[in-house]
C-alpha cells in the first residue's frame, strides 16, 4: 500500500491539470457524486439533529423512574385488548406507596384538560395535573417562585395550586399570582407557586399547566382513564428491583393468578429510547441503501468518463511511457484522477448538504449537529468510489503499448 | 569497461503477426555503436528503421537475438525494467515533438525526472539547465501551443537531455520543420555530440545524415551497408 502514497502530490497535480482542461465535463462528472453526498449529508444531519433533540426531550423523563399505568407508552399489542384493562386507581396508588420498599418517592398523576380563569381572563384546555408532594422528585419539576404543597396539604384536599409559566403570563400579566384565587372548571384554588419554565415536550407546551393536590382534583376517584403512578429510586441500580416489586404489588392487589398476564404497564424511559432507536435504525438502513445507490451511479459516471479520458489521452500516455513512466505510475495517475473527481464531488456535496440542511432545521427550530463522523464517512466513501471506478480505466491506460500509443492521433 | 560498446545487437530479429501473415520487420541485425558516436539510421519506409528505433529506445523487445545496452541485456527485461531503462538511458526526440499540450515547457522537461522521483527543487534546477542548453530558458512558462515548431522541438530536446541519458534517440527530428529551423535543430545535435553525448538519428534525408559520422542503411530488415564520415567524404 505504501507505493500508493508515493508522489501523491505529483499525481494530484496531474489530476488537477486534467480536470481544469475539461472544466464542464469534470463538473458534470462530479455532479453524480455531489448530489449523492449532499443527500446523505442532508439526511444524516437532519436525523442527527432530530436525535439530539429527542434525546434532550427523553432526558426529562427520569432515568430512575418508572410510570405505572393502564397503557404502555409504546403499544405493540392489540389496542382494543389493552382498552379493556382496568384503570389504575387511587387505591392501587395507596398500595404501591405503602408497600414499595425500593421506591423513595411515589406520586399519583391524574390529568385532564380544564378551563382556568382569573378575573376576566380565561384559558381553555390547560393541562391540569393532580399529584402529591413528591411529584417534583418523580417528574423532575420545580417551582421557580413560591412553594410546593406539603404532605398534609396533599393528603387533605387543600384547594391550592401551582401554575405553569404560560398560565401565569396569560392570566396574571404583571400581577403577582401568589395568594390569588383562580378558578379551575369553576372551583376556586389558591396559587401558592409558579413552576420553572419547562418549554415544550414534542411540541406540547409544558408551561400551559396547573398542578394541584390529587385529593383536590375534582372527580379524581371516579377518573375514568385512571391515573399514572410515578415511582423513583434514589439509586439507579435498584430500578429493576423497584419495577419487579411494583409489578408484584399490583398483581397481588388485582388478584391476578400466575397464569394471567399483567393487565397494567410499567413504563420507563428506555422503552421510548428503544422504540425511537428502532425507527431511526430503519431509516438509517434506508439512507444507507439510497447512499449506496447514488454513489454507485456516481461511480459509474466517473468510470465512464475516465474510460473516455484514457482513450482521448492515449498519446499522452505514450509520451509518459516513452520518458519512463512505469505501468504502476500510469495506473496511479489515473486512479488519483478518479479519486480527485470523486473527492471534489464529495467536498462540494458536503458543503451543499450542510447548507441545504439548515433550511428544514431552521423551520423545525432545531440546532444543526454536523458530526465529524459524517464528514469522515463521506470522505472515506468518496475516496473508495474514486479508487473503484478509477481502477479499470487506469488498468487499461497502464496496459497500452507505448509504440501504438505514441502513434495515436 | 570503457572499451565496451554502448550498444551491441546480436542477430536481432523482430517478427510481427498481422492477422494471419507474419511480417519479418528485422531479419537479423548485427551492429555495435561505440560511445560518443553520432549515428544516422537510414532506409526507405518498410526497411525496418522504425522497428529498430523502437528496439533501441526500449519501447519494444526483440523476437529473438540480444540487445546489450551498456552491457545489460535489455532484450530479456520486464516492462517495468524497460520503463526504468527508458527513463535513465534514453532521451527521445520525435518528429511530432510529442510534448504534453497542457503543460508548460518547464513542466514538460521535468516529466522524466518526476518518474524517477527527483525532488521538486532539484528537478526544477535540472530542467532549467536543460532548457538553457537549447537556448529556451526565457520560454519555460510557455505552453507548446505558444511556441513555434522549432521551439517545441528544442523543448523536446531539453526533455531528452534532462536525465543525462546514454543515448539521445531522434526520429526524423526535422521532419515537421522548415529547412532553416531544421538546420538550427541539427546544430543543437551537433553541439550535443561535441559535448560528448551519444546521438542516434533515424532519418531518410541525406542532408541530415551528413551531420553524423556514421550512417547505417537498412533494407528489408537487414543492414544493407554502412558509411562512416570518411567514406562519405571520399565518395564526394
Amino acid at each position: 500500500m505504501m507505493f500508493f502514497w508515493v508522489q501523491m502530490g505529483e499525481y494530484l497535480n496531474f489530476a488537477w491539470e486534467a480536470l481544469k482542461a475539461n472544466k464542464v465535463r469534470s463538473f458534470l462528472t462530479t455532479l453524480g457524486i455531489l448530489i449523492g453526498v449532499a443527500t446523505i449529508i442532508l439526511i444524516f444531519t437532519l436525523i442527527q439533529s432530530i436525535n439530539t433533540y429527542v434525546e434532550g426531550e427523553f432526558s426529562d423523563i427520569g432515568a430512575t423512574s418508572v410510570y405505572v399505568s393502564k397503557f404502555p407508552w409504546v403499544i405493540t399489542d392489540n389496542y382494543f385488548e389493552l382498552r379493556n384493562r382496568p384503570p389504575v386507581t387511587i387505591k392501587e396508588y395507596d398500595a404501591l406507596a405503602e408497600l414499595s420498599t425500593y421506591a423513595k418517592w411515589v406520586s399519583p398523576n391524574i390529568q385532564s384538560m380544564r378551563t382556568v380563569e382569573y378575573k376576566n381572563n380565561s384559558l381553555e384546555r390547560v393541562l391540569t395535573v393532580g399529584c402529591n408532594d413528591q411529584y417534583p422528585e418523580t417528574n423532575n419539576v420545580a417551582t421557580e417562585y413560591g412553594r410546593w404543597f406539603t404532605t398534609v396539604e396533599s393528603n387533605n384536599a387543600r384547594y391550592i395550586c401551582i401554575i405553569g409559566y404560560t398560565v401565569r403570563e396569560e392570566l396574571f400579566d404583571k400581577e403577582d399570582p401568589l395568594g390569588k384565587r383562580i378558578k379551575i372548571n369553576g372551583y376556586p384554588y389558591k396559587v401558592i407557586g409558579v413552576m420553572e419554565k419547562k418549554g415544550s415536550f414534542f411540541g406540547f407546551n409544558m408551561d400551559n399547566q396547573v398542578i394541584l393536590p390529587y385529593t383536590a382534583f375534582r372527580g379524581y376517584s371516579l377518573h375514568r382513564r385512571g391515573l399514572t403512578v410515578a415511582m423513583k429510586v434514589d439509586d439507579a441500580t435498584y430500578l429493576d428491583d423497584m419495577k419487579e416489586e411494583a409489578r408484584g404489588i399490583l398483581r397481588k392487589v388485582r388478584k391476578l393468578s400466575p397464569k394471567e398476564e399483567d393487565n397494567f404497564a410499567i413504563n420507563q424511559q428506555d422503552m421510548l429510547t428503544n422504540f425511537y432507536n428502532q425507527i431511526t435504525g430503519t431509516s438509517y438502513l434506508v439512507i444507507l441503501i439510497v447512499a449506496a445507490i447514488s454513489l454507485l451511479v456516481g461511480g459509474i459516471g466517473i468510470m465512464n468518463i475516465m474510460l473516455v479520458s484514457v482513450t482521448e489521452r492515449t498519446k499522452e500516455i505514450g509520451i509518459r511511457k516513452a520518458v519512463g513512466a512505469t505501468r504502476s505510475q500510469i495506473m496511479l495517475q489515473f486512479i488519483w484522477e478518479a479519486i480527485a473527481i470523486s473527492m471534489l464531488g464529495g467536498v462540494l456535496g458536503m458543503i451543499l448538504g450542510v447548507v441545504l440542511s439548515q433550511i428544514p432545521l431552521n423551520l423545525m427550530n432545531l440546532d444543526a449537529s454536523v458530526s465529524f463522523t459524517t464528514v469522515f464517512i463521506g470522505f472515506g466513501f468518496t475516496t473508495l468510489v474514486g479508487v473503484i471506478s478509477g481502477s479499470y480505466p487506469a488498468m487499461k491506460a497502464s496496459k497500452l503499448d507505448p509504440i501504438e500509443a505514441l502513434r495515436y492521433e | 569497461m570503457s572499451n565496451l560498446p554502448l550498444i551491441r545487437f546480436e542477430d536481432l530479429k523482430k517478427t510481427y503477426v498481422l492477422g494471419i501473415t507474419k511480417v519479418h520487420a528485422l531479419r537479423g541485425i548485427n551492429l555495435e555503436i561505440e560511445k560518443n558516436e553520432y549515428v544516422a539510421i537510414m532506409g526507405p519506409s518498410g526497411s525496418g528503421k522504425s522497428t529498430l528505433m523502437n528496439l533501441i529506445g526500449c519501447l519494444d523487445v526483440p523476437s529473438s537475438g540480444n540487445y546489450f545496452l551498456n552491457d545489460q541485456d535489455v532484450s530479456k527485461m520486464t516492462e517495468t525494467q524497460l520503463a526504468h531503462v527508458r527513463n535513465k538511458e534514453i532521451g527521445f526526440v520525435f518528429q511530432t515533438f510529442n510534448l504534453l499540450p497542457r503543460a508548460n515547457a518547464l513542466h514538460n522537461v521535468e516529466l522524466p525526472l518526476i518518474y524517477n522521483g527527483t525532488p521538486a527543487s532539484k528537478r526544477k534546477e535540472l530542467a532549467i539547465a536543460a532548457l538553457e542548453k537549447v537556448g529556451l530558458a526565457d520560454r519555460m512558462k510557455h505552453k507548446p501551443n505558444e511556441l513555434s515548431g522549432g521551439q517545441r522541438q528544442r523543448v523536446a530536446i531539453a526533455r531528452a537531455l534532462v536525465n543525462n541519458p546514454s543515448i539521445i534517440l531522434a526520429d526524423e527530428p526535422t521532419g515537421n520543420l522548415d529547412t532553416t529551423t531544421g538546420a538550427e535543430i541539427m546544430e543543437i545535435f551537433d553541439n550535443l555530440h561535441a559535448q560528448g553525448n551519444n546521438i542516434i538519428i533515424v532519418t531518410h534525408e541525406d542532408f541530415i545524415a551528413a551531420h553524423t559520422n556514421r550512417s547505417v542503411h537498412l533494407k528489408d530488415g537487414l543492414i544493407e551497408y554502412e558509411e562512416t564520415k570518411k567514406t562519405v567524404e571520399e565518395n564526394q
